[in-house]
């Protein structure tokens, strides 16, 4: 099997980072505050990568949506293994709204205009953990998908695909072309060593707009409040069990 | 107005190049269009921008939160056994391999990673902040072995040795000896010609990567009654008969570094092992050891910043007295004091290595910064130790390290009292008429 890989990396929050609501509560604070690839982004990057040293695919092509920064964001790709990207602009109002749905449409114009094989994503993002973008991509383009992958082999017949699913450990076989969502324990992404950060300038990152691919970004959706979770209360001790049951029937718990 | 403005900027800016673009934002990263381009005026309008010291190119930013992340988790586990045994462990000198950290500079035909220096500074910085013996490892191998082989090997030389010290071979620097530390041209390791080798003898001492090195780079007199013209720079490999590593030293810090004598004892090492000219080798000294001071520099920064980043949490969540000790108004001057210290220790540092890139002269800027970034590695250690209280004082934390780890800062690579005599000079001929 030899072909083109699609893998779609965003840029969030980075996990460390303490999030903070906006004064307004209109949304988080994204100013000055450090970014980078989303933690199940970087195992689809790697898995990618993978696949094209076991010359199972030929080229892995990352796509990242948003404003300039999101170059960054493909440049670390790059870094890893990636063979070129392509930065969707997406600024200002249009990126505050840019949700799994506009992002599958992007990310489906662009599987059919490069003739991809292979669309591999993180199953989720770790700034609003939607989980929709790879099942809405796979839907839009009427392909198989295998999500939260923990285990991917490429076979003549199809992929197999394990997956980590509440009860344990799902097996399914998919045909080709599909759309894959890396879990956390697919693999162990790469470090970028510094020669690859070398190699990764000459990289080419095509610029597109989401108009030319002919993609509607409206939203459907209104974020209309957003706010930290509740303080958590004290808790209390008590000494018997009795104790215990008679301060939760105060409480109204039982 | 803005026309001799212009032409004053032009003049002094005709040699820099600083990266263009985008200041620096704190947690943002900050880009350039291009790494390192050449920065001209803008005669046109006369308005020049100079970007803050702190400004990388893409490439020397990425570089840096790569090898953060890098030292967090592949070097951070292993600091306190390494420094408890004196000894490196052999899977990070292999992960530094892979990360491409041995050969920043060298030229990717030879494995290596054909950055800049700046980006090497960076590296040996963040490092430091980490473990400051990985880093002086690391600031060896790039600002001197590499560099001495890079400016002076010919081909041959360098097609034997570049790729190697880029991929597994670790370099040392033979030039202290038991009798001659600062007054290093006293040295008296003698290399006497036969026909068409030398053969060496005499002993080094206090050689830094001894342990681990496959090749060494050694200082010797071919010919005592020229002086220190004599000076001559040979390759000698580990396995070359008669070189034989003495016992590593037990050092009060930069114990995972090892520190051994080196004896030479009728070495026989071929003419064509001699790197550069017969009775240049001084010069070669000089000349890097310039250099390698940056990278010194920057291992005291990163040094200092480490530490520094283990003590504040620390001060914020202890409560004392009912507030946190960090809310005391003596505690935030002190506080406040130190990161002065490191920022200043910080720009001077990355500024000599800026003025070193764009070839213009450093070498007073250089011994500024080593000299003033292990001054202040040593105060920072110690107020750490200080904020910390109790704990500061014991092993399970890491901040006693530090402070044992600062002070070989004042001592290696020309000591404080070489490095201010040195500026003196500089001084001096300034105020030459």
């Amino acid at each position: 099997m030899s072909g083109r890989v699609l893998v779609g990396v965003k840029r969030v929050i980075d996990y460390a980072v303490k999030i903070r609501v906006k004064p307004d509560h209109s949304g988080v604070v994204t100013d000055g505050v450090k970014h980078s690839m989303n933690p199940f982004c970087e195992i689809a990057v790697e898995e990618a990568v993978k696949l094209k040293e076991k010359k199972l695919m030929k080229e892995v092509v990352v796509v990242s949506c948003g404003p300039q920064q999101s170059q960054e964001t493909i440049r670390t790709a790059l870094a890893m293994g990636a063979d070129r990207g392509i930065h969707v602009e997406v600024s200002g109002k249009d990126y505050e709204t840019l949700g799994p749905l506009q992002v599958s449409k992007i990310l489906a114009a662009l599987a059919k205009k490069e003739d991809a094989q292979l669309i591999i994503l993180g199953k989720q993002a770790i700034d609003d953990d939607c989980n929709q973008t790879g099942q809405m991509t796979a839907a839009l383009l009427d392909w198989p998908q295998g999500t939260f992958a923990s285990e991917v082999s490429l076979e003549k017949d199809g992929i197999k695909v394990v997956r980590e699913i509440d009860g344990g450990l799902e097996t399914i076989k998919i045909s080709t072309p599909a759309v894959l969502t890396a879990d956390l324990r697919l693999n162990t992404p790469r470090y970028a060593t510094l020669p690859n950060i070398m190699k990764a300038k000459k990289k080419k990152i095509a610029n597109v707009k989401p108009a030319d691919l002919g993609v509607d970004l409206t939203s459907r959706l209104e974020v209309l409040r957003v706010d930290e979770p509740p303080q958590r209360q004290a808790g209390m001790k008590v000494e018997t069990v009795d104790d215990l049951v008679s301060k939760l029937k105060d409480a109204g718990k039982v | 107005m803005a026309a001799p403005f212009a032409r004053i900027f032009s003049k002094s800016l005709r040699q820099i190049p600083r990266p263009w673009g985008s200041s620096c934002q704190s947690g943002l990263r900050s880009r350039s269009t291009k790494s390192l381009p050449v920065m001209g005026s803008d005669h046109t309008s006369g308005v020049v921008s100079f970007p803050p010291l702190q400004t990388y190119s893409e490439e020397e930013s990425m570089m840096k939160d790569a090898v953060k992340k890098y030292a967090q988790e592949r070097i951070a586990p292993f600091v306190s056994k390494m420094d408890e045994n004196s000894a490196m462990d052999e899977e990070v000198i292999k992960s530094l391999f892979e990360q491409g950290l041995m050969g920043i500079e060298i030229d990717p035909e030879y494995g290596g990673t054909g950055s800049s220096f700046f980006a090497s500074i960076l590296v040996i910085e963040e490092l430091a902040k980490v473990d400051p013996s990985v880093s002086v490892l690391c600031d060896i191998q790039n600002t001197l072995i590499n560099v001495l082989f890079t400016k002076l090997g010919t081909p041959a030389q360098k097609e034997k040795y570049l790729s190697h010290l880029s991929t597994d071979m670790i370099g040392s620097f033979c030039l202290s000896e038991a009798e001659s530390g600062s007054d290093a041209f006293a040295l008296k390791t003698r290399a006497e010609k036969h026909k068409d080798f030398y053969v060496i003898n005499g002993s080094k001492m206090w050689i830094s990567n001894a342990e681990h090195a496959g090749v060494f780079l050694v200082m010797a007199n071919v010919n005592p009654s020229a002086g220190y013209r004599g000076i001559t720079c040979f390759i000698v490999d580990r396995e070359t008969e008669g070189l034989e590593i003495g016992r590593k030293e037990n050092k009060l810090g930069l114990r995972a570094s090892s520190t051994c004598p080196v004896n030479f004892d009728n070495v026989k090492v071929p003419e064509s092992n001699i790197l550069g000219e017969i009775g240049h080798g001084y010069k070669y000294a000089i000349g890097m050891l310039n250099e390698g001071r940056i990278g010194i520099a920057a291992q005291m920064v990163g040094l200092a910043q480490g530490c520094f980043d283990h003590t504040v949490p620390y001060t914020r969540q202890r409560v004392q007295f009912g507030k946190r000790i960090f809310d005391f108004q003596g505690m935030q001057h002190q506080i406040a004091h130190v990161a002065t210290q490191i920022e200043a220790a910080r720009l001077l540092t990355y500024n000599a290595a800026r003025l070193k890139e764009a070839g213009r002269p450093f070498i007073k800027e250089a011994c500024m910064a080593k000299y003033f970034s292990a001054e202040v590695a040593t105060l920072t250690t110690s107020k750490c130790i200080e904020w910390m209280g109790g704990v500061g004082f014991t092993k399970d934390y890491p901040i006693e390290k530090y402070y044992r780890d600062c002070k070989i800062g004042t001592i290696y690579e020309g000591t404080t009292n070489i490095q201010l005599s040195t500026m003196a000079k500089f001084i001096d001929k300034e105020f030459e008429q």
